[in-house]
């Protein structure tokens, strides 16, 4: 049995004065824990000067009672028994600063989660929590007063991703006068809102709205549009960041390129071979080619896959010469690293839709005329592979069209989330092919999604128009005919659950709603930018409901598709939200860290370098000179592994010190 | 090359033809086959509807006799393959299971044995023999013979243990290894209705048509199957589903295109055994019909 | 005009029919089923069904057992697995139409002289005392008990199997017919001990 120290530390000194707070928590606390009991035993421990018992320990008068009583009793330190930390920590080190005390002099006694909250015998819980508070007192008469550090913010931000909530990110932020660098790894900024012809539910048209953005983006003052660029390396800590970005060759001079496309019409290749990547393959393209009529920067691109000159050496170069006096073209174009140094980044980097080719009962890649949404979007967009007429792949018009809602969603064999978004611009696919061909449309769906604002009133207005809506999620699409008016046609076939019998329906086109699923290198992107990813692959938020778009790096941000799907107006809206935390960490012109860092014992440090490749956050670094570790206490977040892994039991914890936690064990277990 | 075999009660009976094919075309292919001995009944779907638990267990008992032998079981009935490697699963998923069909075992001398594999035979040509074996030994080529490829439900539902759940395509490359030409078929897995052209006639027509008149309209010539019961379905009432159209569409075991294509004389491989007439098909083809 | 009157009680829910569903092997996630309809979509004998998949297990989950029972759904399957294979929350349904199906016959619920009951009874008979299946035996025995008028219009096509040698009448029996009795009885007493 351990021997039981009457002085109640292990120091040999004094105790301090401790001021002893058991709170109530309403019932959640005072239903299974005798708190008198709890308070009355408490204040028979050694140094205990007060020990009370309130209903809310965290209201103003419960703060206002510490703060009297720290006055009137010249306490020296506090310990509250409460709820969790994560709650209140704050708050109540607050009433320490405003009482003059250094505010880690608190030790939190957490008798709610780990007592009230999960036992159910009240006698055993009353004991489990005098133990704690007894614990807890002896610790906290060995706290070192700390100090939080400081460190200063870089004001430059990085954007990352250059789609519709990475521009409004990156506005946002120029505006407010901050220096932004905005990376885009495709030639084009404008994402795959750039590729819809019009937008949910307003039937905006999707270029109008995104091009005035795009060239302000691409023409603001302080925003350095990098496109054709990746991020390829990142370091560093909140408010210091080096990032290096790398330039992928465009194999034109940017500053002289003025996007007059002479070389397009003049390359020896009278026309495109190579699958346009941006009509998703429905058209083909030439090796030097701009993505897209309204592309930001209005400047080409040769690919060197396709470009004759990079395959053989031996092309006329008609390009170069139609590019004449401007002679912006140059094939000995290297990639390029450039290194920057930001203090916040925001990640915008969006979402790819799912493979249709997944399903393959729904024929998509076996009937030419089975078409994924995003495809049949190019098909109806008017600078599209067919000028915007929805035409079969004969070229024929169709009669009837099929939606086929929740492909790749909702679904244990594929992606188990809802996509969020497909319900509406199916909904906003019907009407556009039913107002530009006048065929029949037949709307699959499970459940109509429709929460937004406008939402409901798009689908009663697609109701009266007509369209053929069938809740019934659809089993297969084949070419098999029963009925003679199936001859030559595609059959969907499903069961109208809400009629209650199936159906077949005979087609010339079907539109596979396709969901959307986070990027191919999500993960390598994460892993980068030092985040987490959730289970299903976007990128985790720091709280699902109270912090969506900041991290549990600090300084990273997310925002848009990349953190779950969604609709347009949220990726503005958590784009601007982005921005927003990003100003307050940058106008508030350092960031103030919490002091539980691991610092080492240089005269012990043996140089064995185990701590090292312990630290999961790449804090410690090797001084050769001396060849004694060095923590950074910037980058440490306190896990407390290389404290307790160094071999020589040189590295220490503040707030975390061996003696206080040898105080807290054995004041556990006193009683035992 | 030798395997275990799994004949199941059809082979012995409907599927004579199939059992007499698979055996020619594994012997042109130098394996041997080695029928268990006194194997019992699967339990098949019938089974299954009556009680599941006693269906594993006589599963089992097969498993258990080739586990002595330390052989991989090829099961060529469609139904057979399915119970056989359900029942596999079923035992090491569920202990409960396991542990009824472990003591059942242990009253007849048998214990039970996770190491035993379930073969298809489409899946050891494929696999085992590999398509160039089998081109190399196809001495007398199907020549373009237009062939409908039809797996039924049991070997690709629910467990696609050798090939894509939705367009299986084993049989059709192991088919147009031996020269055939494989035509559209968008029925390949769609069910027959197994015994409910017995059960319930008109219902089990219906499926029964849809089948034939879709190859057909494919231009299939032929149509290969898997299954015994697919094979007694789709020959066995074309008359019936004439609708004014008469069909006569012969329905072979892919096994015996195969061992044809090896030069296996008609007789061996159960050709007269069909009830539609195929020797002008073959002759067709300026191939003796031996 | 025929007018009924329909409307369901909560009284009419038979609650050992719900537990009873939820612990079959496979109907352990029946209650994740939101309708969305595929599984009868897909199924090649829905069209036939009173009761589509859909609706049966809807019916099943909320314990409407007289309406479950007694539909011809379940006669219908054929077990072809194509419902469970696409099911969008993994649920087994083939397995919940054979438990449907083992207990209709072991409640007596079905038609008299209906055929697959009586099949199911001649296929495990003739199983428990041969070992094995003699086809023409069994078509035979199902036919006598259930619809003799039809095996005469079968005659012509039954002469033709026999012809070809794929129908004879001699038995397929094995050697260790003693083996599936013992089998057979230890699965019947290992049940009754585990309560399955």
């Amino acid at each position: 049995m351990p021997e039981i120290r009457s002085s109640g530390n292990g120091s040999g000194r004094a105790p301090r004065r401790v001021g002893v707070y058991v709170c109530h928590c309403g019932t959640n606390i005072a239903g299974t824990v005798d708190v008198r009991s709890v308070a009355e035993y408490a204040a028979t421990l050694p140094g205990v000067a007060v020990s009370r018992e309130y209903k809310y320990m965290c209201s103003d008068p419960g703060q206002a009672l510490i703060q009297q009583d720290i006055r009137d009793n010249n306490l020296e330190c506090i310990v509250v028994a409460s709820c969790s930390p994560l709650l209140h920590e704050p708050t109540f080190r607050r009433v320490l600063a405003r009482s003059g005390i250094n505010a880690f002099l608190l030790q939190m006694v957490n008798v709610r989660e780990h007592v009230s909250w999960v036992h159910l015998d009240k006698k055993a819980a009353t004991e489990k929590a005098k133990d704690l508070v007894r614990a807890a007192v002896r610790r906290v008469s060995l706290h070192k007063p700390l100090q939080k550090r400081r460190v200063p913010i870089n004001p430059n931000v990085l954007v990352v991703g250059g789609g519709i909530a990475g521009i409004h990110a990156a506005l946002t932020l120029a505006d407010a006068g901050k220096q932004v660098y905005l990376v885009e790894r495709e030639p084009t900024i404008g994402g795959h809102m750039a590729m819809f012809d019009k937008t949910f539910p307003t039937l905006d048209c999707a270029a109008c709205i995104l091009t005035p953005k795009m060239t302000a983006a691409g023409s603001h003052k302080n925003i350095r549009l990098w496109t054709y660029s990746e991020v390829a390396q990142v370091e560093g800590y909140v408010g210091n960041y080096k990032v290096k970005v790398r330039h992928k060759p465009r194999y034109v001079i940017d500053d002289l390129c003025i996007g007059c496309q002479e070389c397009i019409a003049a390359c020896v290749y009278k026309e495109g071979k190579t699958a346009d990547e941006f009509n998703l393959g429905l058209s083909k393209r030439k090796p030097v080619y701009l993505p897209f009529p309204q592309a930001v920067p209005q400047k080409v691109v040769i690919d060197p896959e396709a470009c004759i000159e990079f395959k053989s050496g031996k092309c006329k170069k008609t390009c170069v010469e139609a590019c004449g006096e401007r002679k912006a073209i140059d094939f000995h174009q290297k990639e390029t690293m450039e290194e920057i140094e930001v203090g916040t980044i925001v990640l915008a980097t969006g979402f790819r839709t799912f493979d249709a080719a997944r399903n393959p009962y729904y024929g998509y890649g076996k009937y030419g005329n089975v078409y994924t949404s995003l495809e049949v979007e190019r098909l109806i967009n008017a600078s599209g592979p067919t000028n915007g007429e929805i035409v079969l792949r004969d070229g024929s018009r169709p009669k009837a069209v099929g939606i086929i809602h929740c492909v790749g969603s909702r679904d244990a064999n594929t992606n188990r989330w809802c996509s969020k978004v497909c319900c509406m611009y199916s909904l906003k696919l019907a009407h556009l092919i039913k107002e530009r061909t006048g065929a029949e449309v037949y709307n699959f769906y499970i459940d109509m999604r429709t929460p937004g604002k406008g939402y409901e009133e798009f689908y009663d207005r697609l109701l009266d128009e007509g369209v053929h809506f069938i809740r019934g999620r659809v089993a297969e699409v084949s070419d098999w005919a029963i009925h003679p008016s199936e001859e030559g046609r595609l059959v969907i076939r499903a069961e109208d659950t809400l009629a209650g019998f199936v159906r077949r329906v005979p087609v010339d086109m079907v539109i596979l709603s396709v969901g959307l699923e986070p990027q191919a290198d999500a993960q390598e992107v994460r892993r980068m930018f030092n985040i987490s990813c959730a289970t299903e692959g976007w990128f985790l938020e720091r709280h699902p409901k109270l912090a969506p778009v900041s991290t549990f790096t600090e300084g990273v941000y997310i925002a848009g598709a990349c953190q779950g799907p969604k609709d347009i107006p949220d990726c503005v809206a958590q784009a601007g939200a982005a921005a927003a935390e990003a100003l307050a960490l940058i106008d508030a012109q350092f960031v103030e860290l919490e002091p539980y860092t691991a610092y080492v014992l240089e005269e012990e440090c043996s140089g064995c370098k185990s701590c090292l490749t312990a630290c999961p956050y790449q804090a410690i670094s090797f001084q050769h000179e001396k060849k004694k570790a060095v923590i950074n206490e910037v980058l440490c977040k306190g896990c407390g592994t290389c404290v307790a892994g160094c071999p020589s039991g040189c590295i220490q914890q503040n707030f975390f010190e061996d003696q206080e936690i040898f105080e807290e064990i054995e004041g556990v277990l006193a009683d035992a | 090359m030798k395997y275990a075999y799994y004949p199941g009660c059809s082979l012995k009976g409907t599927g004579r033809a199939y059992e007499e094919s698979l055996l020619a075309m594994f012997r042109a292919l130098d394996i041997e086959l080695e029928e268990i001995r006194d194997w019992n009944c699967c339990g098949a779907t019938t089974y299954m509807s009556v009680d599941e638990l006693i269906c594993y267990a006589l599963a089992a008992r097969n498993l258990a006799l080739a586990a002595r032998e330390h052989l991989d079981i090829i099961a060529p009935c469609a139904a057979c393959y399915l119970v056989l490697n359900k029942t596999q699963r079923y035992i090491r998923d569920y202990p409960k299971i396991k542990l009824v069909v472990e003591r059942a075992l242990g009253q007849i001398g048998l214990t039970y044995s996770e190491a035993v594999r379930v073969r298809h035979p489409l899946e050891v040509l494929l696999n085992d023999v590999g398509l160039r074996a089998i081109t190399e030994r196809a001495l007398r080529p199907l020549k373009g013979l237009k062939v409908a490829p039809y797996y039924g439900c049991q070997i690709v539902r629910p467990y696609a243990t050798f090939d894509d759940q939705h367009n299986p395509t084993s049989m059709d490359r192991v088919l147009a290894a031996c020269g055939a030409k494989i035509v559209h078929y968008p029925l390949k897995t769609r069910c027959c209705g197994g015994s409910q052209k017995g059960t319930l006639p008109e219902i089990g027509l219906d499926l029964i048509r849809y089948l034939l008149s879709e190859a057909k309209k494919n231009g299939a010539e032929v149509i290969a199957t898997v299954c015994p019961l697919c094979q007694f379905n789709l020959e066995c009432f074309q008359r019936e589903c004439g609708n004014g159209q008469p069909i006569s569409m012969p329905i072979l075991y892919f096994s015996q295109l195969v061992a044809w294509a090896m030069g296996a004389p008609a007789r061996t491989i159960g050709i007269q055994r069909g009830l539609v007439p195929v020797e002008s098909l073959l002759a067709e083809r300026e191939i003796a019909y031996a | 005009m025929e007018l009924r009157r329909t409307v369901k009680f909560e009284a009419d829910r038979d609650p050992e029919f719900v537990r009873w569903i939820s612990q079959t092997v496979g109907g352990e996630k029946i209650r994740h089923c939101l309708q969305c309809g595929l599984c009868s979509g897909t199924c090649p004998l829905s069209l036939y069904m009173d009761y589509t998949p859909r609706r049966l297990m809807l019916l099943s989950r909320e314990g409407f057992k007289e309406e479950v029972l007694g539909s011809a759904s379940i006669w219908l399957c054929t077990s072809c697995y194509a419902c469970m294979v696409e099911c969008p929350k993994e649920i087994n349904i083939t397995h919940v139409m054979y438990a449907l199906k083992e207990r209709a016959i072991a409640e007596g619920r079905y038609p008299k002289r209906f055929a697959i009951p009586v099949m199911a009874e001649q296929f495990s008979r003739m199983v428990r005392r041969e070992g094995r299946i003699t086809e023409s035996w069994l078509i035979l025995k199902v036919f006598l008990r259930t619809a003799i008028w039809r095996l005469l219009g079968m005659s012509s096509l039954g002469w033709k199997l026999f012809r070809t040698g794929r129908m004879g009448l001699g038995k397929e029996r094995i050697a260790a017919r003693k083996d599936i009795a013992v089998l057979l009885d230890s699965v019947a007493t290992t049940r009754k001990e585990l309560a399955l």
